[in-house]
């Protein structure tokens, strides 16, 4: 069983060179999975972006692919990454990834925004709220989320816009106002810089077209 | 040759010395993915592969490898298979990584392989390394399935939900709910639940260890006494 002798093994470049040797194996292994997997991982990123689309846009209201353009914008120091939905040309909605701070970390928010500026569909993708009292903000624990579908600046108005306890129309839940709170603004302020900025979003500004 | 008592590997790697139960060891992927069983099936079943994978490989170099760096060496294989497995799911596992994919980066950080393979794989022979880590993997999967099982139960009322994302859909059928109308004790799902039931396990395995021990040698008392 001794392939190497004792004797060689006690040189200084031995180890060394066996370090070297097993590195090069398992980088050439890992480079060969990660080709292998390039592919369908991207083919199933996708397929969960094309599934959180259809739940919060319904497929008639556009004909593109909005999932082929991804844009950036920084708006005040927040950031969104968002979509176009276009029919004919012309934006009829746009799909909005953004945060907003929550009990424990970030509340991560798809945001859909009809052209004219109502809400057609806003999802949780991602928090870290406390299970059992925070995530009732999910559509999988509770139907709060659905409560957003069709409202706007205007419906209710700024008043409106807060949990019950602060005076506003949304429910807080029971050990847990922080979170719908923090749901709510979030919500509310995306639709502001919608508001604020809806040539650039829906493209109807020339110079940011051309730009 | 040295003679391999693979019954005694099992037996010792599933129950006797089994790495939570009896180690103490991997106890933060334990207590971070057990607010379910599912959850606990699908790392435990993950860390078995790695085991399996790691101890075959290092029992094969373990004749090159040197004092001075086999660590560093068993953490680069380690931390390969980890990062092989997590890929492999993410493109072929996708509902189920979607939910591990936080932990599973973390098995590499899971002290009960590099152990196994420290103490075991680079001393001993392909089979007996490969039998130890699939073993040593398999009580880490039992001891995440009953941790989980038990807390999924009194803190959601359900066990195995959604079974059927990480084994398919023909198991459904075991998803349960025993107590529908039961809301859940959010304590038990909390990482300090996690600790209190962990304790209350152990102690039920030391209950159960002495009951046994004490059992056989009553049957051969009775044994003497008849004959």
């Amino acid at each position: 069983m001794k392939l190497i002798s004792e004797k060689s093994k006690q040189t200084l470049a031995y180890p060394a060179l066996l370090m070297g040797i097993v590195a090069l194996i398992v980088c050439s292994l890992l480079l060969l999975m990660n080709n292998l997997t390039a592919q369908p991982i991207a083919a199933r990123q996708r397929e969960d972006l094309t599934k959180l689309l259809d739940q919060v846009l319904p497929a008639s209201t556009y004909d593109n692919q909005p999932l082929d353009e991804k844009y950036q914008v920084t708006i005040e120091g927040q950031n969104f990454a968002f979509y176009r939905a276009k029919l004919q040309g012309k934006v009829t909605a746009i799909v909005l990834f953004t945060q907003s701070a929550g009990y424990s970390g970030d509340i991560s928010l798809l945001v859909a925004i009809t052209a004219d500026g109502a809400l057609s569909g806003v999802r949780v993708l991602s928090h870290t709220e406390t299970p059992g009292l925070g995530d009732k903000i999910e559509l999988a624990k509770s139907d709060w989320i659905l409560g957003f579908n069709g409202l706007s600046l205007s419906n209710p108005d700024k008043t409106g816009w807060a949990v019950k306890k602060d005076g506003g129309q949304f429910d807080a839940f029971t050990g847990a106002t922080i979170t719908p709170r923090a749901v709510v603004k979030g919500i509310y302020s995306t639709l502001e810089q919608f508001k604020n900025n809806q040539d650039f979003f829906l493209q109807t500004d020339k110079a940011a077209n051309g730009s | 040759m040295q003679q391999y008592d693979y019954k005694e590997i099992v037996k010792s790697n599933l129950w006797k010395n089994n790495v939570v139960f009896a180690q103490m060891l991997a106890l933060c992927p334990l207590l971070a993915v057990t607010s379910g069983a599912t959850n606990g099936l699908g790392l435990g079943l993950i860390t078995t592969a790695v085991m399996f994978f790691s101890s075959l490989l290092i029992s094969l170099i373990r004749s090159f490898l040197t004092p001075q760096v086999r660590i560093p060496i068993f953490i680069l294989l380690i931390a390969s298979l980890v990062t092989i497995a997590d890929l492999a799911m993410n493109a072929w596992l996708h509902e189920l990584h979607k939910v591990l994919g936080l932990f599973i980066p973390l098995i590499v950080t899971n002290c009960a392989i590099l152990g196994r393979a420290e103490s075991y794989a680079s001393k001993n022979p392909c089979l007996p390394a490969v039998v130890d880590g699939l073993t040593t993997g398999l009580g880490f999967t039992l001891a995440l399935v009953i941790l989980g099982g038990c807390r999924e139960l009194l803190g959601s009322g359900t066990l195995f939900a959604n079974a059927s994302l990480l084994l398919g859909s023909a198991f459904s059928v075991i998803e349960l709910a025993p107590f529908p109308e039961y809301k859940g004790l959010l304590l038990i799902i909390l990482p300090s639940g996690g600790f209190i039931m962990l304790g209350l396990i152990l102690s039920g395995k030391r209950v159960l260890e002495q009951w046994f021990s004490k059992k056989p040698a009553k049957i051969i008392a009775n044994e003497f006494s008849c004959h």
